[in-house]
């Protein structure tokens, strides 16, 4: 019987298999249980209970680590970029995979960027509620922008007299926007 | 304390409504996350700030009525036995996370149990509305008032581009999450539920178990939520999870069908076999009961058994768990004193029912 042998101490027999896929490269390990457990950073084990969203989270935003390699110097910028308001560190926050304030966004959006992709599915802009009482302009804005599509659409099937209400519409809009800067 | 009493006090108003699909979807629920500007997230926070954002909520919203909702209490965390912690825990009032590493977490909670207000979680605020049935929209509804009536004295973070800045990215955007609690016995004894889960999956949706450990479902009750909270309307995310739990309905009432076809008597005989052992038990583990219970709702749902009320499954799920168990014992409890505590509880609880069909029947 051709019985597999552990890889790692080649004396136990493999009773653990894996298979790790990075970047679509796909590995394959055969361990004995004391090496697997050795390995227990590389590998999940049930017994992890504390396992939770955010180690799966910093697993994905590691993935600059690459650049390591290839260009140490990039790689130590990213390190070190620090939010000016809370000090949170990228480091830091790619190990707990939560932000500290606000103004991480702001600090780390280039790094954001492809993360936001990832987990939600391509989308990086917000298109839900905006809030009513300090959402100020944005309601307005948002609301020609739809307006102006409106438009576009209604020239398109050639309804010129409800265009011409929407237009009405979006002027109405547009001068209590400008009120509102003058206000500021 | 009588089970009665007991009974009053720890099921929430709520649970024993029904709503629309009730044979099926047990409960729907909606969560907000949000954060307030000019405060660091709990994630670094200082205790400072902590007790400022609880101090907040006790001035504004404490003691407070809104609507229909009755008045507001808020709980601190620092305040609760470690009893009553767990029990708002199995009551899905609070999560976990609050009641045991938040020790500046509080819980804005109304009167009738529907909305629950965690401060000081993840988020400064998560705003939670739990409603019978598939009511996914109303709950939505509830959930936006009550973010504007926080608006009105609490100023967001927010941003154009990025919605509502949340302390994890998992959740920026609208800081939704829209979650069903479903009971799918007969897609788990048709053994379709491995087939069913990759592919809701595939569709941005999460399946737990709400129960088992993993990917275990105790009691064949999963929990179905949205992923994406980004780029897409609260209203989309809502209804993108509706049609999906709509036609997860419409395949559990199918396989029911089948099952009462092909194997009519077979199906009867469990159901009845699961009552015996809940009415007869003096010792019964969670996992056995909670078995016992789902095919009992099936039975009920199937009219095998009559004199049952529905809900029974819900309210038995939750009671049975250690925390309320202890709260009923008035104490704490081993696992192999729950376990004939359990059976007990259970036992007298189906004497109620009989009880109740008596009476309806005199």
């Amino acid at each position: 019987m051709n019985r597999l042998i552990c890889q790692e101490c080649k004396q136990k027999p493999a009773t653990m298999h894996f298979t790790k896929i990075i970047n679509g490269e796909k590995t394959e390990f055969h361990l004995c249980e004391h090496c697997a457990q050795e390995h227990g950073d590389v590998f999940m084990f049930p017994e992890n209970a504390g396992f939770s969203i955010h180690n799966l989270l910093s697993g994905l935003l590691n993935f600059e680590s690459p650049i390591k390699e290839t260009k140490p110097n990039a790689f130590q910028g990213i390190e070190l970029l620090q939010c000016e308001r809370c000090n949170m560190t990228y480091h830091q926050f790619a190990k707990i995979g939560r932000f500290g304030c606000s103004h991480c966004y702001h600090t780390f959006a280039k790094q954001l960027q492809p993360i936001l992709k990832r987990l939600h599915s391509g989308n990086t802009t917000h298109a839900g509620k905006i809030p009513k009482r300090i959402g100020g302009t944005i309601h307005v804005r948002k609301q020609i922008e739809q307006l102006k599509q409106k438009l576009q659409e209604l020239i398109v099937r050639e309804e010129f007299e409800k265009a011409a209400e929407v237009r009405d519409q979006i002027r109405l809009l547009e001068t209590k926007l400008s009120e509102h800067r003058e206000e500021d | 304390m009588s089970l009665e009493k007991f009974l009053n006090t720890a099921v929430s108003s709520w649970m024993n409504q029904e709503g629309p699909d009730s044979d099926i979807v047990l409960s729907s629920r909606i969560r907000l996350a949000r954060n307030i500007v000019d405060y660091e997230f709990p994630t670094v926070f200082s205790n400072e700030e902590a007790q400022q954002i609880v101090e907040l909520f006790e001035q504004h919203f404490a003691q407070q009525s809104y609507r229909s909702l009755g008045r507001f209490e808020l709980l601190k965390m620092n305040e609760l036995q470690s009893i009553e912690k767990r029990v708002l825990v199995e009551k899905h009032l609070i999560s976990p996370h609050l009641a045991e590493d938040c020790p500046f977490g509080a819980c804005l909670l109304s009167e009738n149990e529907e909305v629950s207000i965690m401060i000081n979680e993840e988020d400064h605020i998560r705003i939670q509305c739990l409603f019978p049935g598939l009511q996914l929209t109303e709950a939505l509804e509830m959930a936006n008032e009550l973010d504007d009536w926080i608006e009105m004295h609490i100023n967001y973070a927010f941003d154009e581009k990025r919605g509502y800045l949340t302390s994890c990215p998992t959740n920026v955007g609208t800081g939704l999450r829209a979650s069903v609690m479903m009971h799918l016995p007969a897609l788990v004894l048709t053994q379709q539920m491995n087939r069913i889960i990759p592919a809701i999956n595939q569709l941005g949706l999460v399946v737990r178990g709400t129960y088992g450990e993993g990917s275990e479902a105790l009691g064949n009750i999963f929990q179905i939520s949205n992923q994406i909270t980004l780029g897409k309307s609260e209203e989309d995310i809502v209804e993108d999870l509706k049609s999906v739990v709509q036609q997860l309905i419409a395949q559990e009432r199918m396989a029911r069908e089948a099952l009462v076809k092909t194997l009519n008597i077979q199906l009867e005989d469990r159901v009845f076999r699961s009552y015996g052992i809940l009415a007869n038990s003096r010792v019964i583990e969670s996992k056995e009961a909670a078995q016992c219970l789902s095919d009992v709702r099936l039975g009920i749902d199937l009219r095998y058994i009559k004199n049952i009320s529905r809900n029974i499954l819900n309210e038995l799920m939750i009671l049975t768990q250690p925390g309320f168990l202890q709260q009923y014992a008035g104490g704490a409890l081993r696992p192999n004193e729950r376990d004939v505590l359990r059976a007990k509880l259970i036992r007298e609880r189906l004497k109620m029912e009989e009880k109740k069909a008596m009476e309806g029947d005199e």
